[in-house]
């Protein structure tokens, strides 16, 4: 797993649920490509098309509320998304995004700190986001252990496997 | 311990678990949604043959039912030959329902269970005194594969409900003036154990309603301690000889809220936010609020409680012209009976628009969507922008006697008119 990363950003609010991820008209979509172009569409249809490759979305409390769908994480890794960092996360968001290798970092206001195009770096094993713009250092919360497991293997697909003998 | 900590320790072969623990679980029922046939390619892609129980999961095509196009219906093919292929004991296709009032319906719900479905509304088992989780497709595809998933046992909040709801306040109202106090992000990662005499006294329907908006806080799961009616609805029901779990003397939450329902007035969560309640009465004393819609449906409010009192307002009146009412029953069962008792037919007199069960316009996928502008009423889960087609369209969370009254008169009325 990468430990520092460096991308632009782009900013959402508070309670980003996940119908605003990823609209409910188009859960039939099962293209990882097709969906990622919908990324945020209920924020705006901007967002996917303009959205940084390796970049970063930063957003306020309770990033991906709502629905469970799983749509949601992997129509922002589709979009070029590395990790979301965000005030807090709704649980069901988390886990999923932990599964499928997208970084959850809990970085206490940092959509208040950072602005649509700033270039970020995300250290994990400093817990730190760096923002290039202002030289300001946010610290994040380490990642728990269960969850480092599952991300330094890839997600939990690999990690499956393996269990099941496929590799 | 708390019952939820005792069917956790349980299921995963301990003596107790406490919460912060990593744990790994068995899974008593796993049930999978037809939006998520990547359950099916993410069991492949990670090497699965077989399910580990063909008679502990099952699909429930829910949220397309009947399918609106052929990409749904091309995922409902493959998932029904997955189905198929697995033999699976359960299978309830177009013509069931909300999977969260089928499971119940089927037995397949019972007390002193862990049930997980690709579905964020499964706190609704708690109601039942289960432990109910959602959970994404691949987590789902580990449960298929190995028959248990891991979990952080969770702190554990009470939200003690006092006293007798006034005529006119549902238990719609009840968990909207808790949503509006706790907020959206208030429980996450945690549990809520609803307690008190309000609880001790609900019926089914009505505990349902309660614990299937506790993850509209945030919740992982949510709890209330099996009553009577409870008993009686599972005793007939339920596939498999269960345990009911209690909560020891002296246990100690991490947080307590106390509300006493009697105080409580009909509520509204307004645009576009869940925690955005106000009592009716104050949205009304800032000027109308005009409709083009009104829905009652959905795991939330499409039972036959729900379906009732709508009927009983609405029954020899219409609703206001240029508008439009979706009832939506919550499952076939529901309906049946509606059709018996003859709810259908006062609603249909009335102007309303019946749909076969699912769960339809709730998330905005078919059968209700509404334009840029315009405003809906609903006894659903969510206003989140969007959630019901526009993202430029309005919605109000309202009890469904709310939902009822308001569209005799084509804006947000108070239901205590009509009762």
């Amino acid at each position: 797993m990468e430990t520092r990363l460096t991308g632009k950003v782009i900013v959402v609010g508070n309670n980003i649920d996940t119908d605003q991820i990823y609209p409910g008209a188009y859960l039939a979509l099962t293209d990882p490509k097709e969906i990622g172009t919908h990324c945020l569409e209920g924020v705006s249809s901007d967002i996917s098309p303009n959205f940084p490759q390796g970049g970063f979305v930063a957003a306020g409390r309770n990033f991906g509320c709502g629905s469970s769908r799983e749509h949601a994480p992997i129509a922002l890794l589709a979009m070029g998304a590395k990790a979301v960092l965000a005030d807090s996360f709704a649980r069901i968001f988390y886990r999923n995004a932990v599964n499928l290798g997208l970084l959850p970092i809990v970085c206490p206001g940092v959509s208040q700190k950072v602005k649509d195009g700033y270039t970020l770096t995300l250290d994990l094993d400093a817990g730190t986001v760096t923002v290039q713009e202002t030289g300001e250092v946010l610290p994040c919360d380490p990642l728990g252990e269960q969850q480092k497991m599952i991300l330094e293997a890839g997600g939990i697909k690999p990690l499956m496997r393996k269990r099941f003998g496929k590799e | 311990m708390h019952a939820l900590e005792k069917i956790l320790a349980k299921n995963s072969g301990r003596e107790s678990v406490k919460a912060g623990e990593i744990i790994t679980a068995k899974v008593d029922f796993a049930e999978i949604n037809d939006l998520y046939l990547q359950t099916v390619y993410s069991f492949y892609e990670m090497g699965g043959e077989k399910v580990w129980d063909n008679e502990r999961c099952a699909f429930v095509f829910d949220h397309y039912a009947p399918c609106p196009d052929v990409k749904s219906a091309s995922n409902h093919k493959e998932m029904r030959e997955f189905a198929k292929k697995n033999n699976l004991r359960f299978h309830f296709d177009v013509n069931c329902g909300v999977c969260h009032q089928v499971m119940p319906e089927a037995g397949v719900i019972y007390p002193g269970m862990i049930v997980v479905a690709t579905d964020s509304h499964t706190t609704t088992h708690g109601a039942f005194g289960a432990m109910g989780t959602g959970c994404g497709a691949t987590d789902m595809a580990t449960i298929l594969m190995t028959g248990e998933l891991w979990f952080r046992v969770p702190e554990i909040i009470e939200v003690r409900l006092e006293g007798k709801a006034q005529k006119g306040v549902f238990p719609k109202d009840v968990i909207l003036a808790v949503l509006g106090k706790i907020r959206a992000d208030g429980a996450v990662y945690k549990a809520i154990d609803f307690t008190g005499s309000y609880v001790e006294e609900l019926g089914v329907a009505g505990r349902m309603v309660i614990c299937n908006m506790a993850v509209e806080m945030g919740a992982k799961t949510a709890y209330m301690q099996p009553n009577k009616e409870v008993l009686d609805y599972v005793s007939k029901r339920a596939v498999r000889p269960y345990e009911v779990q209690y909560t020891d003397p002296g246990y100690e939450y991490t947080e307590s809220y106390v509300f006493n329902v009697s105080e409580l007035t009909p509520q509204l969560s307004c645009p576009s936010s869940v925690e955005n309640v106000h009592t009716l009465e104050s949205v009304l004393a800032e000027g109308d609020v005009r409709l083009d819609q009104g829905y009652i449906g959905s795991c939330t409010g499409g039972r036959v409680d729900d379906i009732e009192v709508a009927a009983k307002i609405l029954k020899g009146r219409h609703i206001a012209p240029y508008t439009r009412l979706v009832i939506v029953p919550a499952s076939a069962e529901v309906m049946q009976e509606c059709i018996n008792k003859g709810y259908i037919q006062d609603l249909i007199n009335a102007g309303a628009t019946i749909m076969a069960p699912g769960c339809a316009a709730c998330l905005g996928v078919h059968a209700g969507i509404i334009a840029p502008g315009e405003v809906c009423i609903t006894s659903t889960n969510r206003n989140f922008p969007g959630r019901m087609g526009s993202k430029e369209a309005k919605l109000y969370l309202a009890s469904p006697a709310a939902v009822a009254a308001s569209m005799i008169n084509g804006k947000i009325t108070d239901p205590r008119e009509y009762l």
